[in-house]
């Protein structure tokens, strides 16, 4: 480069002739001089920010590239981890508690079609009729020459209809594979399985999520890939809930009643062994909800959980035992029971005479309604109250169903002393069964609260304290007495060598519109065995039963409840591991007094 | 001394370049094996899976129930009853016969009451 001098010798003199400042010919070259330097560097510049950003225009357009590349693409497993293979269904089994399947995926495949796709969409339509009789050819005739490009024609295929269907060698139909949920037993303890449904669907997969019972209250965890598909062990033991119902479901037939419902609970670890309702389906094909405002009359309804009744003189025995437990009363205490009794305008009966007085015992075993009433009067509205709430009955229940979450215990809005007496003989507070199992539970096993469950425990499981261990003693005494006297209201319910006891309790069915029905009832024995070594609690519920026996139309438990549950003990205990034995003698300081 | 020291980088590159490339093509097919051996294993369990759900679609209890009654005359099944709890004594053990007496090895130790069910 060639640089001009500031100060160039033949201008200066130049000037100098012509009297002009030389200083400014300098200062006008150091201008020009600054004003060439500033234009290179402008360009060196300009250069350099191009570079700078073309370099992050391309940066950016390659992230972008990329992030919309994984949006848009399938996801896909890392090829060289080797840890991916744990991950089998997206969906845990579930198992009862000796590791039989009740639930498990199975891979199917669903069925969509690309109407453009199409050669001869008449000709598919009319063979997909042939292969699938319920689907409407005329329909989809139309709907394959419209001008849709994609639509689902069914969810689910069997291998066999899924060849039948490639067979037909459209290449519009289309197959994607699916996950469905399969329950190999059927109907057995379907209400506690409950139901699946497909979430989002996609072509290539679609989410199975639970739609009821279990299936929809540990959906979180059955789908939690943490544990690498690990089974949900539940307590129910499936050949003792697949007898359960098979007895019950005779039981339900021969008492002609509508429905039925029974419990069978551990009473230390408030597991439930088998948990059935009748009418019953299939998981599998799970039915549509009913509609209207009575959901009883669908054989979805778990009336064994959402069944939320007044449960009788199932009752009485919680009155009598927190009485002993209070010191108020002993077994022998005799407690007036002359009839009818009053409070307001309201009257009390029993169900027939039972004479002046009889001993607490006796009221249990005869079941006498104004006895009862007269204990509650003694114990008074707070305790009752404060009893009843840790019994579990001013709650719904924590077991594991999504339906017993709405199965709250209907209580009288204002607690007065009528409604003291009135629940002490189980009318005027409504409850579901299971409720009732959880409550005799904790008078059989000692006086413990316990939570029911349908998940596997490892031993016992005892709450808080709520009766002491000799009211319980005491109880469990009347308990086997209703059942082993002569006069006891549940005398058919005596299975050798299993020492039953329990309490029956007949309800009157309420209306839908207020009042109460004359001729439909609610037949609930609940009972506990072997008395003596209490290990389960078993609840027989029937719905409207009547049966002809002994020349009279019977509608009462211990004509309707009471054998059936006789039956099922004595179906259901061997299978329990539970031999037949010899009750030991009468415990001692506990004996009947005569009138 | 200089050309010896670029012959030297340029081996030692050419090796290395070779080395790279072996590498790369085991790499590429140990992750086709993981690969091949990841869908073995897929298949594998989804089959285990049907053949399990198929076994407890066999032994559903209905079906067992049905078959138990279709054969009764050949298996006499019956469900479980308290009537059919016994001693072990009760049991009639089968005459033994002395021709095939040293063919019995492992005898049961039996007791004579109250055998646990």
């Amino acid at each position: 480069m060639i640089r001009t001098p500031l100060r160039p010798l033949a201008r200066i003199l130049d000037a100098r002739q012509k009297g002009e400042n030389p200083d400014a010919i300098e200062r006008e070259n150091i201008r020009l001089r600054h004003e060439e330097m500033r234009d290179r560097l402008r360009v060196r510049a300009e250069q350099r920010l191009l570079l700078l950003g073309i370099m992050y225009f391309c940066a950016f357009l390659v992230i972008g590239v990329r992030m919309g590349g994984l949006a848009a693409s399938e996801a896909e497993e890392p090829r060289g981890a080797t840890n991916g293979a744990s991950i089998v269904a997206q969906r845990a089994d579930i198992v009862d508690r000796k590791g039989r399947l009740l639930a498990t995926n199975m891979e199917t495949h669903s069925l969509y079609a690309h109407p453009h796709q199409m050669i001869e969409p008449e000709r598919a339509a009319e063979e997909l009729g042939k292969i699938f009789p319920e689907l409407d050819v005329a329909d989809l005739k139309k709907r394959f020459t419209s001008d849709r490009k994609f639509m689902w024609i069914r969810k689910k295929l069997s291998p066999e209809q899924k060849q039948a269907v490639h067979d037909i060698g459209e290449p519009g139909l289309l197959f994607g594979p699916r996950e469905m949920r399969l329950y190999p037993n059927g109907p057995v303890a379907a209400h506690v399985l409950g139901g699946y449904g497909f979430g989002r669907e996609g072509v290539h997969s679609a989410e199975v999520i639970g739609t009821a019972g279990i299936e929809k209250f540990a959906d979180d965890m059955l789908r939690d890939p943490a544990r690498e598909g690990a089974p949900l062990e539940l307590s129910l033991d499936l050949t003792i809930q697949d007898a359960a119902e098979k007895v019950l479901y005779g039981g339900m037939k021969i008492m002609n009643a509508k429905g039925a419902a029974s419990i069978l609970m551990d009473v230390h670890t408030g597991e439930i062994l088998a948990l059935a309702s009748l009418p019953d389906f299939d998981p599998n094909d799970r039915p549509l909800p009913a509609l209207g405002d009575d959901p009883s009359i669908s054989p979805l309804f778990n009336r064994a959980v959402q069944g939320v009744y007044e449960l009788g003189s199932t009752f009485k025995i919680f009155a009598s035992a927190q009485a002993m437990d209070l010191g108020l009363v002993n077994p022998g205490t005799m407690v007036d029971i002359r009839g009818p009794l009053r409070w307001g305008r309201h009257r009390i009966r029993d169900f027939h005479n039972y004479g002046r007085e009889l001993s607490v015992t006796k009221v249990i075993v005869k079941s006498s309604n104004i006895g009862t009433a007269r204990l509650a009067q003694m114990i008074g509205t707070p305790r009752q109250k404060s009893f009843l709430e840790k019994l579990g009955f001013f709650d719904v229940t924590p077991v594991e169903l999504q339906e017993a979450k709405a199965a709250k215990p209907l209580l009288p809005p204002n607690w007065s002393e009528l409604s003291t007496m009135t629940i002490s003989y189980g009318h005027g507070l409504s409850a579901s069964p299971l409720h009732l199992a959880a409550a005799y539970a904790t008078v059989a096993n000692g006086g413990f609260a316990v939570s029911p469950t349908l998940l596997r425990q490892n031993g016992p499981q005892h709450g808080e304290r709520v009766l002491s261990a000799r009211a319980s003693e005491a109880s469990l005494a009347m308990l086997r007495l209703v059942v082993s006297h002569p006069d006891g209201t549940a005398s058919f319910g005596d299975v050798k060598g299993y020492a039953v006891g329990g309490k029956t309790g007949t309800a009157d069915k309420p209306k839908p519109r207020g009042g109460y029905y004359d001729d439909k009832v609610i037949a609930t024995f609940a009972s506990v065995f072997p008395i003596h070594d209490p290990k389960y609690v078993l609840i027989v519920t029937l719905d409207e039963p009547e049966i002809h026996a002994a020349g009279k139309l019977r509608r009462t438990a211990g004509w309707t409840a009471v054998p059936v549950a006789a039956e099922m003990i004595e179906r259901l205990a061997p299978l329990l591991g539970l031999r037949p034995e010899i009750e030991p003698a009468e415990l001692a300081g506990i004996t009947l007094t005569s009138q | 001394m200089r050309s010896f020291l670029y012959i030297v980088t340029t081996l030692a590159l050419i090796g290395l370049a070779f080395w790279a490339y072996h590498e790369n093509y085991k790499t590429q097919e140990a992750i086709e094996r993981t690969e091949r051996l990841q869908r073995e294993i897929g298949v594998a369990r989804s089959r285990l899976s049907v053949l399990k759900a198929e076994w407890a679609y066999l032994n559903r209890p209905d079906r067992l129930r049905d078959l138990a009654e279709l054969n009764f005359d050949r298996l006499g099944l019956l469900p479980f009853r308290p009537a059919h709890f016994g001693n072990v004594d009760q049991v009639a053990f089968p005459l033994i016969d002395p021709d095939t007496l040293e063919a019995i090895t492992n005898s049961v130790a039996v007791s004579s009451q109250g055998g646990k069910s």
